[in-house]
């Protein structure tokens, strides 16, 4: 494996987890659920990818690769999924977004 | 390197954890146990090139599976009351 690919599937590893941590810094922070459910996309889109990406690069191409992309594809379409479902049952049992107050208009 | 980010992702799964223990409404606990999942995942594939053993790959593929079951499951019951007949 050349040097170049080797430091480029680090660098994405690191940076994939790096932002998996940032994401639950901001779930275990945000004020209010919907804040929350924001923060989390985070850890599920840029983190997931950023990670099983560099692993990819890692394994080279073989059937890990494959595995690795079978993954990524599931995450792709199972999280918004989830994270829609998950809005909307919020929203239908009454989970009040925390706005500010509103400007009063005098 | 692989165990530098296998910590990363345990310290991650830490902050989850906190989140689903302390969050106010069901659904804040929810995200979080679904994001969980989706970490866990994560982890599963780098503990899978940690130890040389490509077989935990599938096990992570079977983790993302029924994680996205559990997390609509668990949110039809708690916005139809049921499961449904």
């Amino acid at each position: 494996m050349s040097a170049a690919i080797d430091v480029a599937s680090w660098a994405l590893i690191i940076a994939g987890g790096a932002f998996c941590l940032i994401g639950a810094v901001g779930i275990l922070r945000m004020p209010d659920f919907y804040t929350r459910v924001h923060a989390a996309s985070v850890t599920d889109v840029v983190g997931s990818f950023a990670i099983l990406l560099g692993l990819a690069l890692q394994a080279g191409a073989s059937l890990v690769t494959v595995k690795l992309l079978f993954i990524a594809a599931l995450i792709f379409f199972t999280s918004p999924a989830a994270t829609h479902a998950l809005v909307k049952a919020a929203l239908e049992r009454g989970v009040e977004p925390k706005a500010a107050e509103a400007p009063s208009s005098r | 390197m692989f165990a530098a980010a296998a910590v990363i992702l345990l310290a991650t799964l830490a902050l989850l954890l906190v989140r689903a223990i302390k969050g106010p409404t069901v659904f804040d606990r929810l995200l979080a146990s679904n994001t969980i999942g989706n970490v866990a995942v994560l982890l599963l594939a780098v503990i899978g090139f940690l130890t040389g053993r490509p077989d935990f790959l599938d096990l992570a593929l079977v983790y993302g599976l029924l994680n996205i079951v559990g997390t609509i499951a668990v949110l039809k019951f708690f916005r139809h009351g049921s499961l449904g007949e």
